[in-house]
């Protein structure tokens, strides 16, 4: 089967199940959205996929071939993660070069045109860049890399607005031209949500929502009005969570509403991923 | 009963309104190309797919048509086709929020009709 295929992955650290039997299918030339709150298991997750760590259970395979230890399997993947692998003394421009080495359809003047518009200067040393341009030249490398799973941990870290919209412009860009799956991990829900076809959420290492992006979001829906009818109405119904203030209260609920069971003074409104992000996920 | 959707209709929906209000004003003319899937995604920061999507439900109304090879372009007669719909829409949209809106605070059918008066001699 072509794709990413995680099939029953479990990972501990010590005593912690930081991943629990974690299914999923990443499918060829889709933007994925990677979601969860700080320690759900993100991070580790695409670390096992691309070898950098290893599962006590479960397999991950690459276009069908098991990616542990197979180099050819991996070389289809490219992983943006917080840390930095190259020698911090090396030049930003070397590490281009470097890069293509390992990675050969690596487009070195696509990677110099993004380094202009991002204004990148290619001839600092690694080490020497902020957190923002550290940020940019891993992204640079990545889209560059055309490799055909581009996986992006925590891509717009330090950067400011102007540099977060430039790379959704440059992202979809790329993928339009040249589509490539790409995993995109991040806390900033609400700027990514646009770009992502589909939405994977962790919580606590399990997977407890994959499916697309229209979809999740046409499952739920808050009901907002006078506290008593708003408790009257979610009686037996799935709800997620609610906010007071006052006598008002807003619940978020699961399913779709009904227009004709909704009683008067109610109205029903669309969530949006944000929103739904923080119900699903609150401890 | 209310289901307030409306002003928070899905992203494909909203970029065909906007295709749309850009042949009812003249800014795509008849026979003219729309921007391209990538330009809309792009310029919008949305999925490529969600364009599409957009995209299709104006190929679908008959506003605009495929040339293959080149892109998407504004049929003729389309100004007249989306006019037409809205007009439909109009009623559902604003008529019925407005008889709505009014019945909450109380308004009769008279002090519509003379804020109406107002609005159109504005």
């Amino acid at each position: 089967m072509n794709g990413i295929e995680v099939k029953g992955v479990s990972k501990n650290f010590g005593t912690l199940a930081a991943l629990k039997e974690v299914n999923v299918l990443f499918e060829e030339n889709r933007i994925y959205g990677l979601l969860g709150r700080n320690g759900a298991g993100k991070s580790t997750l695409l670390n096992v996929i691309t070898g950098r760590i290893f599962a006590e259970q479960g397999t991950v395979t690459i276009d069908g071939e098991v990616s542990a230890e197979n180099d050819r399997a991996l070389k289809n993947i490219y992983m943006m993660s917080e840390k930095n692998y190259f020698p911090e003394g090396m030049k930003v421009r070397d590490a281009f070069k470097w890069t293509k080495e390992f990675y050969p359809a690596f487009d070195r003047a696509y990677a110099d045109s993004l380094s202009a518009k991002f204004e990148l200067n290619t001839n600092k040393k690694i080490k020497s860049l902020s957190t923002g341009y550290a940020s940019i030249f891993k992204l640079i490398t990545a889209l560059a890399t055309n490799a055909k799973y581009i996986l992006l941990d925590e891509p717009i870290l330090g950067l400011d607005a102007n540099h977060r919209d430039l790379f959704y412009r440059t992202l979809i860009e790329k993928y339009s031209e040249n589509p490539c799956t790409i995993v995109i991990s991040t806390h900033l829900i609400e700027e990514a949500a646009g770009v992502l076809d589909h939405v994977v959420i962790l919580k606590n290492g399990e997977v407890i929502r994959n499916e697309s992006k229209d979809d999740l979001l046409a499952g739920s829906y808050m009901v907002s009005g006078v506290a008593a009818a708003v408790d009257a109405y979610y009686a037996g119904r799935n709800v997620l969570g609610s906010d007071s203030l006052g006598g008002l209260k807003t619940a978020y609920v699961e399913g779709e509403p009904d227009a004709a069971g909704m009683p008067d003074g109610l109205v029903a409104s669309r969530m949006d991923l944000q929103k739904l992000f923080i119900q699903l996920t609150n401890a | 009963m209310k289901i307030e959707f409306e002003d928070e209709r899905p992203i494909f929906v909203q970029i065909a309104e906007q295709i749309e209000d850009g042949i009812l004003s003249g800014a795509f003319p008849e026979e003219s190309q729309i921007p391209s899937t990538t330009e809309i995604s792009v310029n919008y920061r949305i999925n490529p797919a969600t364009a599409l999507k957009g995209i299709n439900l104006l190929v679908d109304s008959g506003s605009v048509y495929k040339k293959r090879g080149v892109g998407m372009f504004v049929s003729e007669g389309a100004v007249e086709v989306i006019r037409e719909k809205r007009k439909e829409e109009f009623f559902d949209r604003y008529i019925l929020r407005l008889a709505e809106e009014a019945r909450k605070l109380s308004l009769t059918k008279k002090d519509v009709e003379d804020m109406i008066e107002r609005g159109f001699s504005k």
